[in-house]
């Protein structure tokens, strides 16, 4: 029976990495669901969830080559199938400001503390060097509303930085 | 009840023609819509084509949602959108797209023209969430679903929302 494996290849960022990738597993009669990835400086992580009929050391050969030939380091994992249960998120909180230490932390401990799920969390540093500006972007999942939870925020971090939470209303149709 | 067609039907990628005959078999398609789309759960908005009629017919109620100004339920023949102002970033669903969800840029506020189920015309001004379901609505009309419009996750929509805020005032 087909197993599903969580696949992680993290590496140097280079053309060609996820069709390297993916040619050896289709090569190989594997089967992809979600994959998620990421590019960051110049390093590249990407995550896929792979379908396989046989063990996890057949899956890893399969990759052997195109993980030697790009410099990757390989994870595989034993998974259950997830497929069909996205999470949705209903809130959106952006924080922007001056960059200094610590934004994240304390942001991040206020939703874990309220049990908010992120789905979703991206941050840039923008601005000049001298006048580094940092945004963060998230994502989350949680019954507090958002007003009161943008005041938490806005308590947090301190005056300096903005904090903006909005509903994510999702329209279907 | 009427079935729910879901992508890749072909049929929703059809144009939908005009409605021509506000009649009896009018109203009793626009009542089983209705049906249908309230025994979908969160379900603001339905199309005729999205149960494989394919004319300019949608429904839209979002009165469910009372934070947010509405129009109450409006049954929405050979609508029309007359303006555009503004844009906004808002995540969107589609009972004709399954366990998805993703981001799509819509005006933030439009004015429409449609006819209701007596063939008299209407005028509406609307905005947010109720011009955002309206558009995704008519969007099927013309054979396009929210697919059609996804935008990326990345952060330069962050930029962009705030550059259509600035832009307001
Ligand atoms: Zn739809």
């Amino acid at each position: 029976m087909d197993k599903w494996y969580m696949v992680t290849a993290v590496g140097k960022d280079q053309t060609g990495i996820v069709a390297a990738i993916t040619g050896a597993l289709f090569d190989g009669g594997c089967h992809l669901g979600e994959a998620s990835m990421a590019r960051l400086g110049d390093s590249f992580t990407v995550m896929m969830m792979v379908r396989h009929a046989n063990g996890e050391k057949t899956l890893r050969s399969l990759l052997e080559a195109a993980v030697e030939k790009m410099h990757l380091h390989l994870h595989v994992d034993p998974v259950d199938g997830v497929l069909h249960h996205h999470v949705i998120p209903n809130l959106r909180i952006s924080v922007f400001g001056a960059d200094r230490p610590g934004i994240v932390a304390q942001v991040t401990r206020v939703l874990a503390s309220d049990g908010l799920s992120i789905c979703h969390l991206e941050t840039d540093v923008a601005g000049t060097q001298e006048r580094p500006i940092y945004v963060m972007h998230i994502e989350a999942k949680g019954r507090e509303s958002a007003e009161a939870l943008q005041s938490r925020l806005r308590q947090a971090v301190g005056a300096g930085l903005d904090v903006r939470v909005a509903d994510l209303d999702l329209v279907i149709g | 009840m009427l079935e729910v067609l879901t992508y890749p039907d072909p049929q929703l990628k059809q144009v939908s023609e005009p409605v021509t005959a506000f009649d009896a078999v009018l109203r009793d398609f626009v009542d089983r819509l209705e049906a249908t789309r309230l025994a979908a759960p969160g379900c603001v908005g339905i199309a005729a084509p999205q149960v494989g009629k394919t004319i300019r017919l949608a429904i839209v109620d979002v009165s469910s949602k009372p934070k947010h100004k509405n129009h109450g339920r409006l049954v929405l023949i050979n609508p029309e959108i007359t303006q555009w102002e503004g844009f906004a970033l808002g995540r969107e669903g589609c009972h004709s797209v399954p366990d998805y969800t993703g981001n799509v840029i819509r005006a933030e506020r439009i004015a429409l023209r449609a006819f209701d189920l007596d063939g008299r015309e209407q005028n509406f001004e609307m905005e947010g969430f109720e011009a955002r379901a309206v558009q995704h609505e008519l969007d099927h009309l013309d054979g396009l679903l929210f697919l059609d419009r996804l935008v990326s996750h990345r952060s330069d929509l962050f930029r962009r929302k705030n550059y259509g805020e600035n832009a307001k005032k």
